[in-house]
């Protein structure tokens, strides 16, 4: 009887380790992927002065500064657009809307996150860039200003929902204190609710940045992929994950160029991973701060 | 049951009516008693040894020396906190889920010690049954519910489980009311009615101990009157450890208290004596109503 | 103090419509997208369209290939990630004490759900595709999406564990079940159905994933269904993305790739709802249980 419940156990111990090894898997696997291109082409190449050009007939070039560049432009890009939303999205569901309403709106803005992303892709190649181009007076609307407004529409739905538990974490007494003291529930919303929930809400904005950051298949369709270095919102860009998802396809295994898409997923796994464990370390704050 | 009326506080009745069985325990009421002439040894059931158990760093019992007799009825009072549901919780080791929770002394069960390394904690739960203060009938069939300790332990015969379904049920006084509508959700009884299915769950396992922690505390007086009854008829078959916050009840169902303070056993002694006659000032200020 | 009154009010309600402003404009965010596949994508669906492969190139036909495909793929990260993620939850509530393995346990998860998609793409390659030489396969890519899909079940399937009340796994253990009677008898019936929900989010998530499939087996043109575990695949999401950005012609299956749009939509629509349906009828069954 005894062995058999310990057999048991040990089958569900095993599957809950096994999410550890598949962690460290990925990590070992991009890491000694990478390792061919790191020893061959060096560290440095991949972040000095330069282009991506690892097919090039004369000196093959690795700098990713650009393509990390342009991560950056559609990830802050997006947050732009997404965090001054969904906060105030959060705000009203958490502090103005009825119940009723709380139960309507809350399911629709989830419908948002449901939608895959190559049809966000898709919705901005043929919506969003026409409008656009036009709007703009561009020859077309395929950039990095496209790119952040459809990641910050993936995004909006995890700052919604991340940012709406973190107001209404707030504690009660805090508001009643306001409202005490003669201010209307605006006032007690704008300079003590809001305030008080600063660091969850900068926590979920990061964790919109992590997955903004991570999108591959929406910037891929939107951003026009060019290598050049942007220097605006008007301009191509091309990120992380596109540059893997553009290259991966055509390269033959086990080439330089294959084992250098590694060292830029490796690069990409390491950006996120800090992004996230920041979010996680500041939400675990917030979350003690708020119950003491 | 004139023999009761012997007894020296003549304001005290354990119980209510003529039971079936009860001549037992009530020669032991009053050893001036030459009714049947025979009075059988007090035999210890479960004897502890300065038990002390602490959750983490918090020490929730120290130094209890109590010993429970065989086939009697032992109640246990106190105010909330002081250890009492503990102390129960341990004589079927339910305590050993809490993480982080230690016991030092000994706590035998017919000489056994129950925290040696050798025991079998499940048989120990099946021998030491647990009456939960909340009725906490499973998402089941009334029959399902009997059923269910029997099942696990092995039975599968329909004719068996039948029979012991229905002994179980008759024993817990629920027979009559439900004998037509075994099918039923049990969740559809009464909370009296759940409670009484509750003790027949417990008394289908056979088990030699009945622990009991307020299980009349969530409900109305009638059906309070119901168990409490039910209580005194189960007593000569088995060995009953109540908790109880009313001190009446502990008076009218037990043959042997113990008051409980602050982590540390007051005062044992016969039921009539303690509420009569307490030795320890402290017990004389609880059971008068001073603190608790 | 009545003029200031008016004043601080009149303040409140612009402000709060403004608040009430951007959740209409995120609903009219949402209502355009839905609207703008639909509208255009509802006219090419026919029934040739939805039994018959690509023909001409990609230029007419249909995407029978890549329905299937997909609902194969999906299939395979379902069998992956369904019994793993249930037996990693029931670990983690059941049996796991608090301490340092089950937090490592907890951060892996956490970690695991924000890695990018497209990494689990590359990790798919180097560990399915190529060491266990599988090479670009449905077998690959579904494990693949099986593993991505494991945070959302396992934290799915906790929260089912969770709602199961604790009163039950008292009585059952104090009757004398170990806990693996108690776990079976008791804890996974009332779960199950709370399980299934946040199984089918999961999967609907998996079904619409594009990137983790680019090199692990989706292929950009098959005539014929899969044959075997082995075999490249046709996907509804690397399908649209094929017609909308890498067809030759790609003004002329713009109507394809809407309906393609259109189905996968509604694939993971359908997947949802089933699961919201679930989860209400599982809500209401609970109530009565209470």
């Amino acid at each position: 009887m005894n062995i058999k419940e310990n057999s048991i156990k040990m089958i569900f111990l095993a599957s809950g380790l096994l999410s550890i090894f598949i962690l460290l898997g990925i990590f070992y696997l991009l890491f000694s992927n990478s390792f061919p291109a790191l020893r061959d082409v060096g560290i440095k190449s991949f972040f000095s002065r330069g282009y991506w050009n690892p097919t090039a007939y004369s000196v093959p070039q690795y700098s990713i500064l650009n393509i990390i560049k342009g991560t950056f432009m559609v990830g802050t890009g997006s947050l732009l657009f997404a965090v001054p939303l969904g906060v105030a999205c959060a705000a009203y569901l958490a502090e103005v809307a009825s119940p009723r309403e709380r139960e309507i709106f809350k399911p629709i803005i989830e419908i948002l996150a449901g939608i895959p992303s190559v049809v966000l892709g898709f919705f901005g190649l043929v919506v969003v860039a026409p409008l656009l181009s036009s709007v703009f007076g561009l020859p077309n609307g395929i950039n990095a200003l496209n790119g952040s407004i459809l990641v910050g529409i993936m995004a909006l739905p995890t700052v919604v929902s991340l940012a709406e538990d973190a107001v209404s974490a707030v504690p009660q007494e805090y508001r009643h204190a306001s409202l005490a003291l003669g201010a209307t529930r605006w006032q007690t919303l704008k300079n003590v609710t809001i305030p008080a929930a600063f660091s969850g809400v900068l926590a979920a904005s990061l964790l919109g940045m992590g997955r903004a950051i991570g999108e591959t298949m929406t910037v891929l369709m939107v951003t026009g992929n060019a290598l050049a270095a942007p220097s605006s919102f008007m301009d191509s860009v091309r990120t992380l994950s596109a540059n893997i998802a553009i290259e991966m396809g055509e390269v033959p295994m086990g080439s330089l160029h294959f084992h250098s898409l590694f060292v830029v997923g490796l690069v990409l796994f390491i950006i996120t991973f800090i992004i996230n464990l920041l979010a996680d370390i500041i939400f675990d704050r917030y979350r003690k701060g708020v119950s003491m | 049951m004139e023999a009761t009326m012997n007894l020296k506080d003549k304001d005290f009745v354990p119980f209510k009516e003529e039971q079936p069985n009860s001549s037992r325990v009530v020669v032991y009421y009053d050893p001036k008693s030459n009714g049947t002439g025979k009075r059988p040894a007090r035999k210890e059931k479960v004897k502890v040894e300065k038990l002390a158990f602490y959750y983490g760093t918090k020490q929730a019992l120290q130094n209890i020396n109590l010993d429970i007799i065989a086939n009697e009825v032992t109640a246990l009072i106190g105010p909330s906190g002081c250890g009492k549901t503990t102390y129960l919780r341990i004589i079927n080791r339910m305590n050993d889920l809490i993480p982080g929770s230690r016991i030092e002394g000994k706590v035998l069960i017919d000489g056994e010690d129950i925290y040696g390394p050798e025991v079998d904690v499940v048989e120990l739960r099946r021998r030491v049954g647990l009456v939960f203060q909340q009725p906490n009938p499973f998402p089941k069939s009334i029959y399902e519910n009997v059923a269910y300790g029997p099942r696990i332990h092995g039975i599968r015969k329909k004719s068996l489980l039948d029979e012991i379904v229905e002994e179980s049920l008759k024993q817990a006084a629920l027979w009559d009311e439900v004998k037509d509508r075994f099918k039923d959700s049990a969740l559809s009884l009464s909370g009296g009615q759940q409670q009484r299915l509750c003790i027949a769950r417990v008394l289908a396992v056979r088990p030699e101990i009945l622990l009991m922690d307020e299980p009349t505390s969530a409900l109305d007086p009638v059906a309070t009157q119901r168990i409490e009854d039910l209580i005194r008829t189960l007593a000569s078959n088995y060995t009953i450890i109540i908790v109880t916050h009313n001190m009446q009840q502990a008076a009218r169902i037990s043959d042997t208290t113990a008051f409980f303070l602050l982590g540390e056993m007051v005062e044992q002694g016969k039921t009539s004596q303690i509420f009569t006659r307490p030795r320890d000032r402290r017990t004389e200020e609880y059971i008068t109503g001073r603190f608790g | 103090m009545t003029r200031k009154g008016i004043s601080k009010y009149t303040r409140e309600k612009a402000a709060f419509s403004i608040l009430r402003i951007s959740l209409f404009l995120v609903l009219l965010i949402l209502g355009i997208i839905l609207y703008d596949i639909a509208s255009k994508g509802l006219g090419v669906i026919s029934w040739e369209f939805l039994t018959q492969p690509p023909r001409a190139g990609m230029t007419a036909g249909g995407i029978f290939p890549a329905m299937v495909g997909t609902f194969y793929v999906t299939v395979l990260a379902a069998l992956l990630a369904v019994p793993l993620g249930i037996a990693t939850a029931i670990y983690l509530n059941e049996y796991a004490q608090k301490g340092s393995l089950t937090r490592l346990i907890r951060i892996s998860l956490r970690n695991l759900a924000g890695v990018p998609s497209i990494v689990f793409g590359l990790f798919g390659v180097a560990l399915f595709v190529q060491k266990f030489g599988w090479g670009a396969s449905l077998l690959a890519a579904g494990m693949t999406l099986g593993l991505l899909t494991l945070p959302v079940t396992v934290t799915a399937a906790e929260e089912a564990l969770k709602t199961v009340p604790r009163s039950y796994r008292e009585g059952g253990l104090a009757l004398g079940a170990t806990r693996w009677q108690m776990i079976s008898t008791l804890v996974l019936p009332p779960a199950i159905p709370g399980m299934l929900t946040g199984v089918i989010l999961g999967l609907a998530r998996a079904a619409g994933e594009t990137a983790p499939i680019l090199f692990t087996g989706a292929a950009f043109f098959l005539p014929f269904l899969p044959g075997s575990p082995f075999s490249q695949f046709m996907a509804l999401p690397y399908h649209l993305f094929v017609l909308a950005t890498q067809h030759h012609d790609i003004s002329t299956v713009r109507p394809l790739a809407y309906g393609t749009a259109l189905v996968l939509l509604v694939l993971v629509f359908l997947l949802n709802l089933g699961a919201i349906v679930l989860r209400y009828r599982f809500r209401g069954h609970l109530q009565k249980g209470r």
